[in-house]
């Protein structure tokens, strides 16, 4: 009696389908959509480590918007991804770039600008923690034998000095992976573009306008909004480095949450801090997906 | 008498730790009050425990506490396992166990752990009281932490890892210095000589976990603090004010690049020659004495400790981390958990712990004083009072979770970072510290 039904499932392509999607949607449901659920709902109660909340409404979040510490690290966050992801941008396409031209060694220069993305993030930022050490820095050290300086660079004691330095650390760290994916775009770009562009007398310069920028654009905004996302979640980095310090000038909202919610056991708060990156976030990738994929403009056309 | 005993006992069970299946509860015959009656639990049948602790800072420790473990379990037949993790993330592991009602049946835990969730945590009000009365009482800072209301204990002290003054004996000479100043006052001018001699000392003011803790120690020193007994916050008060003005100055005869230090920074710098003062554990000393670079090696007949000086209150102020053992609740044993705590503070078992510890670890009970290790090297001696000179790190408060966020969150330590920088005036800090700490210990 079961069997026809059964074979009927069987047969047809919308139940198999659906079948099909269960593992990921369970995979997506069980670490993806709670958590975040999970997260979102702790940002509204006072939880700590340890002792389920009450719910509080959106206390969390007033205190958080008149808490200095909280606003410092929303303007570090901000001026670490816009800074970075910029720099990260233009250097990564200028090495995409060179790298698609013929030049001599050409594999070797490509698995060589991986490396620092190979490298685990923990072991680059000690790197960087020595290089930027206030008493053994290489640069300092450098810079003293050959007479440019007489003392040693703050460049962690300092708030402004920290946070550039933690951005070059994020840059070296970033650059690789963008400059081998608009590396990667640029090679699906036809030759056929260039020649036809080249007889119509184009220069270089306005090669690169007209042709290599437009087919590229898709690429670029998936591309950057991966390394916004990245950046502006990055905890690793400022943990080792600076922890946050000095006097706060490089806590980061990821930063400032772990050390609310895990080291101090304000569950709740430090969900709070999360949940309000969320946002941000989300701008990040509307930005990209409506400003940069518009196909009109893709397609040599004006925008309207 | 009891020195011969005591020197006689320590050589041979570190000769025979592991064949010592005889010395199980009862035969107790070194005991400095001898006096007291051995209290023993009796394990539940086929009882098994499991221990989450902070990995060993030294390896003598880990090797010591698993001797004593295997001496627990040839006497007992309760086997015993010993889980580590780094001490920053027992925390949380510890608060999840006691929230979910699951996990290890003893952890070792760090400053106020015990006091976020004290319901969850097994009364051990008498084992607490026999050890007090067998050795000599446990300090006051280790009653802070453990027995909240003066009356029931919540978990059983271990002890403290210190911090102390560690200096270069021929840089103070050379500043005009021949012994350790022992108050505020003579503090600051030894900075200053020690400064224009250009060996600066150096502490540590970024959000060094550990190490930023002389923070504490200088504001408590004048008198300032976090909050007084009832949990009000007073950190913006005269007091403090002076401990800034005094950061302030200090801060200048420093190091230049304290305020990125975390908690390796000041044993870099030291070891390098870099800076003549400053505080930590015993480990800088102990690197001197086993660093496979001669450099280092060279450093130890000049390396020394002292105390923390005294400020204008007249009492010393340490600020230390703290070691508690909780046995949780929800422990299926708790006969055998307790026999197991029992035993490893027992003094056949803490004394050669201690000792191989090295002087990391500082005893939460009087008669521990009197350990070898305190006297084997005369620079080990500062160490020994860590928990008898220690006050708890939510001082003069209770402690909860208000105490424990206002830590994490490096309130003090930025306060102090921020006056002694110039980056905000004493009283701008102070007032900012005030406004964080409040969040805390709304409730």
């Amino acid at each position: 009696m079961t069997t026809p039904l059964l074979e009927k499932l069987q047969n047809s392509r919308n139940v198999l389908g659906l079948i099909f999607m269960l593992p990921a949607a369970v995979l997506l449901l069980l670490f993806l959509t709670y958590p975040l659920g999970l997260g979102v709902w702790l940002g509204f109660t006072d939880a700590k480590v340890g002792r389920p909340g009450e719910w509080i409404g959106i206390e969390n979040y007033i205190f958080l918007a008149g808490d200095s510490v909280t606003q410092l690290a929303l303007f570090n966050t901000l001026f670490y991804t816009t800074i970075a992801s910029a720099v990260k941008f233009f250097l990564g396409l200028w090495l995409a770039l060179l790298l698609n031209k013929n030049i001599r060694f050409k594999s070797f220069f490509r698995a060589i600008i991986l490396l620092p993305y190979i490298v685990p993030t923990a072991l680059s930022a000690i790197a960087f923690w020595w290089i930027f050490d206030s008493q053994f820095s290489i640069i300092s050290w450098g810079l003293v034998k050959m007479g440019f300086i007489d003392k040693y660079i703050d460049f962690l004691g300092d708030p402004w000095n920290a946070r550039f330095s933690t951005i070059v650390a994020n840059i070296w760290r970033g650059v690789p992976f963008v400059a081998i994916t608009l590396l990667a775009g640029l090679q699906t770009i036809s030759p056929s573009y260039y020649e036809a562009s080249a007889i119509d007398g184009a220069t270089p310069w306005q090669q690169f306008y007209h042709v290599t920028l437009p087919l590229l654009t898709p690429i670029i905004a998936v591309v950057m909004t991966f390394s916004v996302l990245f950046t502006f979640t990055d905890f690793q980095l400022i943990y080792v480095i600076t922890r946050g310090g000095p006097l706060n000038a490089t806590h980061l909202m990821a930063t400032l949450s772990f050390q609310r919610a895990i080291s101090g056991g304000a569950l709740g708060e430090g969900a709070a801090i999360s949940i309000a990156m969320v946002p941000f976030l989300l701008a990040a990738i509307m930005f990209s997906y409506f400003g940069l994929q518009r196909r009109a403009w893709q397609q040599g056309g004006d925008d309207k | 008498m009891t020195n011969f005993n005591r020197r006689n006992f320590l050589g041979s069970t570190a000769t025979v730790a592991a064949a010592s299946s005889t010395l199980g509860a009862g035969a107790l015959s070194f005991a400095p009050a001898a006096q007291a009656q051995t209290m023993s639990f009796k394990p539940e049948k086929g009882a098994k425990l499991r221990v989450l602790r902070w990995s060993r800072f030294v390896q003598g420790d880990i090797d010591a506490y698993m001797a004593n473990v295997k001496k627990f379990t040839d006497a007992t037949g309760v086997e015993v396992r010993v889980d580590n993790e780094g001490w920053e993330d027992v925390r949380p592991k510890a608060a999840v166990a006691a929230n979910t009602g699951a996990g290890p049946d003893i952890i070792l835990s760090t400053n106020d752990d015990a006091n976020l969730y004290p319901e969850k945590l097994l009364d051990v009000t008498d084992l607490c009281e026999y050890l007090g009365k067998k050795y000599g009482g446990f300090y006051p800072a280790a009653q802070t932490y453990l027995k909240p209301d003066g009356k029931k204990w919540i978990g059983v002290p271990l002890g403290a890892a210190g911090a102390m003054m560690v200096y270069r004996q021929s840089m103070l000479k050379a500043a005009g210095f021949d012994s350790f100043p022992k108050d505020t006052d003579g503090f600051l001018r030894m900075a200053k000589a020690l400064k224009e001699k250009g060996t600066p000392v150096g502490f540590a003011l970024g959000n060094a976990t550990g190490d930023g803790l002389w923070c504490n120690w200088l504001i408590w020193a004048f008198g300032g603090k976090l909050v007084d007994k009832d949990n009000k916050v007073v950190i913006d008060s005269p007091e403090t004010i002076k401990a800034l003005e005094y950061a302030k100055e200090l801060y200048n005869y420093m190091i230049p690049g304290t305020l990125s230090w975390l908690d390796p920074n000041n044993n870099k710098a030291f070891l390098d020659g870099q800076i003549s003062v400053t505080n930590n554990g015993i480990s800088i000393y102990y690197a001197t004495k086993n660093s496979p670079d001669p450099k280092v090696r060279e450093l130890n007949p000049d390396v020394y400790h002292a105390n923390y000086p005294i400020g204008p209150v007249g009492v010393a102020t340490e600020s230390h981390l703290f070691f508690n053992q909780m046995i949780m609740k929800y422990t299926k044993y708790p006969q055998a958990a307790k026999e197991f705590l029992r035993f490893m503070m027992e003094k056949e078992q803490f004394d050669p712990w201690l000792t191989a510890a090295g002087g990391y670890i500082a005893q939460p009970l009087a008669a521990y004083e009197k350990t070898a290790i305190w006297t084997s090297d005369p620079k080990h001696t500062p160490y020994r009072d860590c928990v008898k000179n220690m006050r708890p790190a939510g001082y003069a408060g209770k402690l909860g979770y208000a105490s424990a966020g206002a830590g994490a969150d490096f309130i003090v330590v930025n306060m102090v970072a921020e006056a002694a920088s110039g980056s905000k005036t004493p009283k701008e800090a102070a007032e900012r510290a005030q406004k964080r700490a409040e969040r805390y210990y709304k409730v």
